[in-house]
């Protein structure tokens, strides 16, 4: 929860994009967190299957929207230089 | 019979990869693409319209662990609608892109979001929502960009991060359901808030504000909604059309299940009051932008600002008339609205699309030749603009009358102030860009001059006029509405 | 549902489409294929002629006649013929025959015609919906697609003042509209569908509502009272006349005018009932804006030069009889507010002819150059005085016959402060036409006209310039000396009159 909501923090108050970026990933890190907790279900019982699936799927696509947005950043660099 | 489901959605996916693979031919694999995926989703409307909601289960998983899909008249009508407007935008694009190297990019990735689309009104539970709302989201930006200006690249990578920070916060709702209910299918896990009792109030609150106020960013709703306009207006026209038409109403989609379905016992009124006067500020706010743009495209998304702002001042609305006919004809209103504006938005920048092209600009105020010179296309954005207005007979004349019928019968006058000032403005705005096309220019040859992209736009505009406007009938039986009646 | 002639569910809608299908195609013709076009125009306007004759004899018999389209639940399109719509229709339908030949002679090698006939036939299938509407949903869309579509025929010439002008007619007509709309869904709230019964529905309201009733019906007529040109809503008329000559005839004398005062009418009439509405001190209100309007219309058209901005002025004053007849309490009014419906519009159109064909032929615009006209264009000249004098209510005129009832149905219902109004309004309507007599037959023509057009014929004028006005003009004297014939105006309005009445 404190890693999401200082997730959200830098991403409001930072202006560059690889902050933004990090500050994006910091956020979705204390969500999946948030979900592997609640996959404890006491000591002994194994854990529940379902957030891991959960979790792994979030980080693919979290992923792929970080590359997504570097690549964007990159060619509005490239347009930015150009004009 | 279930096995349409995932057909709507593996349709496009496969035609994703045809054009990717096969780049040469994309734009007439991408169209007869576009016509299998239709195809597909009209199968699953008919098939709700006979049977009722559906349901599927991929892999024989099962809930929890696999992906289940299901399709109720909502879902359905929305499906249909994004077929409808996805089909006559990718005819549209055969013309707009020809000869553009964007091509190679725009057909894989338009294809793409169309099957993330329709994988998001499809999905059963709440993280599927998650996932394929990403996939909306990073296909959207990416499309938005194609044009490869800076002002289009920067405007959608704002329109990334904000998606991306919207639904990271809807991620961090859905994480606190499970943690209380361990349970993500939505009917299930209505049951379990229905049934949850006090104790767990304060996670349903919590996980409804998380999840609301994310997708409300998505959903450009004000004040969030600052993100919206420029990226909807420095993309290609068929990207604009389908961001504003379509994508936008993944995610109102999503909020109205939450708010009428899955937390329908919790929701308080007041709730949906915030969320009303937002809309209504919504309305007035887009609408006076609207009015106030210097390029037609940029109207155009404002003006999606105001509309978007119209379906969430159902919510109060259905909060306080008690269930009934009363209340389905708000909900049937609703979504008409919702119908009625994808079909004429898409259209409005469809046809903004083709005067851009024609006039190399799409600032209002020196439009005056080049509209008078397209009858067609001046003709469509007339039509779109006079439902958009909300004038008979539009499917949004029907749903604004409901709305202030509902408005009188629930006591909430207010409502009706600002639907007044919203189609005013409205009125104010479609005719500033239509006032252009009566000069002293020389006359037309003839009323339609590039059949292949002039005609699609028309279809969605008559869509949003003539046809819901006059036959909506049928969509209440659809959502499985009783006869409304002499409500 | 015993539907004894299957065609009676049909004709309804018939009529409108006679004129909405060729309209659609008209836009898809192309700007030279002259003869298509009137083609089109022409046969569209000749069916719905015959369609509307049925019609007539049908209601005439006490058949039933109504088209039905459910759009949504709860809401559903009616188009229904009773004695009063058949008045309404019936009048559309002739002055649109007449009034597209004569736009075919005055538009031609103008440019975009194929634009102007399109939304002139949808203008006119919207008015022929007004009036068929049965009940207030079907006359609110139909009322505001006239809005949109006569929004392009006032925009047509594209000059300044021509945008300048369509952006004012929308502003209030747009404005009014949505007024109108609040009191249609607030009174729909209150007594589920409304609609038109001759009678009215209302009656039967507990005494509760009547507050709201009241402030409904103020909604409405505020609402239709723009486009019938009540002072204060009566700011777009005169703006208007930028139009070309046909649209201020049609749509300005007749189509959309009428279609405010004929809403009015219905909602005295078939919504509230004239006894109930009445009873509310409802018809006060209107009878107070009628006379007001028929007077300050008269005196502004006093004081204007423009010859259209002046019969424009004539039209504010006018409508509004129609009404003060529908606001006295009694059938001898109502027959007197009917007809005129009728009679105005045949003397109007006659005048706007006349008017555009002064503007056509000789470059003439303005009262102050109407020296000497009526030598250089007799037949036009004769037929703006028969429309004229019938205004200032000349017998044997058709217009005679219409102040004739009002004053006596006035004086039948004890409101003797009606013959004021008249006898006041009457002797404006001889100080604003009269001198234009004096000058076109009696004052010397100058010695060059504004803008002179020589057109090859034997006539003064061009042909299908010049019939259109003589033969409404001759439509004014029969409807005057033949008013006690069967079928005429004046006994139809009888007709209608003993309906809402019940006698």
């Amino acid at each position: 929860m404190i890693l999401f909501a200082l997730g959200i923090w830098s991403f409001l108050s930072h202006e560059a994009l690889l902050r933004k970026l990090i500050a994006f990933n910091v956020m979705g890190g204390g969500v999946f967190h948030v979900f592997i907790a609640v996959a404890y279900r006491g000591d002994t019982a194994p854990p529940d299957p379902v957030p891991h699936a959960l979790v792994l799927t979030g980080i693919v696509v979290a992923v792929s929207a970080t590359a997504l947005a570097l690549a964007l950043g990159g060619r509005a660099q490239d347009a930015a230089d150009h004009d | 019979m279930t096995d349409l489901l995932p057909l709507a959605v593996a349709v496009p996916l496969l035609a994703a990869l045809l054009v990717t693979a096969l780049p040469r031919q994309a734009a007439l694999l991408g169209v007869l693409g576009a016509a299998a995926t239709t195809l597909a989703a009209g199968a699953v409307l008919t098939a709700v319209w006979l049977n009722g909601a559906l349901t599927a289960d991929l892999g024989g998983w099962g809930v929890p662990l696999g992906i289940s899909m299901r399709a109720n008249g909502f879902a359905a009508a929305l499906l249909a609608m994004t077929a409808l407007v996805a089909l006559a935008t990718s005819v549209y694009a055969t013309g707009y892109f020809a000869d553009s190297p964007k091509a190679v990019h725009f057909w894989p990735l338009w294809l793409l979001l169309w099957a993330s689309l329709n994988a998001l009104l499809l999905a059963a539970d709440l993280f599927n929502l998650f996932v394929t709302l990403e996939l909306l989201g990073l296909c959207a930006a990416a499309l938005g960009a194609l044009t490869g200006s800076a002002d289009a690249v920067k405007a959608n990578l704002r329109y990334l991060l904000v998606g991306l920070l919207g639904s990271t916060t809807y991620l961090m709702g859905v994480a606190l359901l499970y943690s209380a209910y361990g349970a993500l299918d939505i009917a299930l896990l209505a049951e379990h808030i229905a049934a949850g009792g006090d104790e767990n109030n304060a996670v349903d609150a919590a996980a409804l504000t998380l999840m609301t106020v994310g997708l409300a960013l998505k959903a450009a709703l004000f004040p969030l909604h600052f993100w919206l306009p420029p990226a909807h207006a420095n993309a290609p026209a068929p990207v604009s059309a389908a961001l504003s038409a379509l994508v936008v109403k993944g995610a109102v989609y999503i909020i109205v299940i939450l708010w009428l379905e899955l937390f329908a016992s919790v929701a308080t009124a007041s709730a949906a009051m915030v969320l009303g006067l937002l809309g209504a500020a919504g309305v007035v706010w887009g609408s006076w932008r609207a009015l106030r743009a210097a390029r037609l495209k940029l109207m155009a998304a404002y003006s999606t600002v105001a509309q978007i702002g119209y379906l969430f001042m159902f919510l109060p609305l259905i909060a306080a008339t008690p269930p009934g006919p009363a209340r389905d004809n708000l909900f049937a209103a609703l979504v008409l609205m919702a119908l009625s504006h994808g079909f004429a938005k898409a259209g409005f920048f469809l046809a903004a699309g083709l005067v851009q092209q024609q006039a190399g600009h799409d600032r209002i105020d020196d439009l005056g030749g080049t509209a008078q010179q397209m009858p067609a296309t001046t003709f469509t954005i007339g039509l779109c603009g006079s439902a958009l207005i909300g004038l008979p007979p539009s499917g949004s004349f029907i749903g604004k009358w409901l709305m202030m019928q509902g408005a009188i019968e629930a006591g909430q006058w207010w409502w009706i102030v600002v639907l007044l000032i919203g189609t005013l403005l409205a009125a104010a705005y479609t005719f500033r860009v239509l006032s252009r096309a009566f000069g002293l220019e020389p006359t037309p040859l003839r009323f339609v001059t590039d059949a292949r992209s002039e005609i699609p736009a028309l279809m969605l505009a008559l869509t949003a006029v003539g046809v819901l406007g006059l036959a909506a009938g049928p969509l209440w039986t659809l959502l499985g509405l009783g006869a409304g009646g002499a409500a | 549902m015993n539907e004894p002639w299957p065609l009676s569910a049909l004709l309804p809608g018939a009529i409108l489409f006679s004129s909405l299908l060729p309209g659609v195609f008209i836009f898809l013709v192309k700007e030279e294929s002259h003869r298509l076009r009137t083609i089109l125009n022409l046969s569209g306007a000749i069916l719905k002629l015959f369609l509307v004759g049925f019609l007539i004899l049908g209601v005439y018999e006490g058949q039933l006649f109504q088209s039905r389209l459910t759009i949504a639940p709860g809401l559903e399109l009616v188009l229904h013929a009773d004695a009063l719509s058949v008045l309404f229709v019936t009048l559309s339908t002739v002055l649109w025959l007449i009034t597209t030949v004569y736009a075919i002679g005055y538009l031609e090698h103008s440019p975009n015609r194929s634009r102007f006939f399109g939304f002139f036939s949808l203008c006119v299938s919207a008015t022929v919906g007004i009036a068929l509407a049965g009940n207030l949903l079907t006359f609110v869309i139909f009322y505001e697609i006239l809005t949109l579509a006569t929004y392009p025929l006032v925009a047509h010439r594209g000059t300044p003042d021509a945008t300048r002008g369509a952006k004012i007619y929308l502003a209030y007509t747009m404005s009014g509209g949505l007024v109108l709309l609040i009191g249609a869904v607030w009174l729909r709230t209150l007594t589920g569908p409304v609609d038109f019964v001759e009678g009215g529905v209302l009656s039967g309201m507990p005494a509760s509502m009547e507050g709201q009733l009241t402030i409904i019906f103020v909604l409405l007529l505020v609402g239709l009272g723009v486009k019938a040109a009540l002072v204060p809503l009566h700011g777009w008329l005169p703006q208007s006349m930028v139009a070309p000559a046909p649209v201020s005839a049609l749509l300005h004398a007749v189509a959309v005018v009428k279609a405010g005062a004929f809403g009015i009418v219905r909602v005295v009439y078939d919504v509230y009932g004239v006894e109930y509405a009445a009873s509310l001190g409802l018809l006060g209100i209107l009878a107070a804006a009628a006379s007001v309007t028929i007077v300050y219309g008269s005196v502004k058209a006093l004081f204007e030069d423009g010859l259209k901005k002046r019969l424009a002025y004539s039209t504010v004053s006018q409508v509004s009889y129609i009404a003060l007849g529908a606001s006295i309490l009694g059938p001898i009014a109502t027959i007197g507010g009917m007809v005129h419906l009728v009679h105005q519009g045949i003397m109007k159109i006659t005048l706007f002819l006349c008017a555009g064909n002064y503007a056509e032929t000789l470059g003439v615009h303005k009262v102050s150059q109407m020296d000497g006209v009526g030598r250089r264009m007799p037949f036009t000249t004769l037929a703006f005085t028969v429309g004229a004098l019938g205004m200032i209510g000349i017998p044997p005129i058709a217009g005679f016959i219409s102040k004739w009832y009002l004053g006596l149905g006035a004086v039948e219902a004890g409101q003797s402060w009606v013959l004021l109004i008249l006898a006041a309004s009457t002797l404006l309507n001889a100080a604003y036409f009269l001198p234009i007599l004096y000058r076109a037959w009696f004052r010397p023509a100058p010695p060059q006209w504004p803008r002179e057009h020589i057109f090859k014929t034997r006539f003064e004028t061009m042909g299908a310039l010049l019939w259109p006005p003589v033969v409404t003009a001759v439509l004014c004297l029969v409807a005057g000396l033949l008013a006690a014939s069967p079928f005429s105006p004046l006994e139809w309005a009888r007709l209608i009159a003993e309906r809402e009445y019940g006698l």
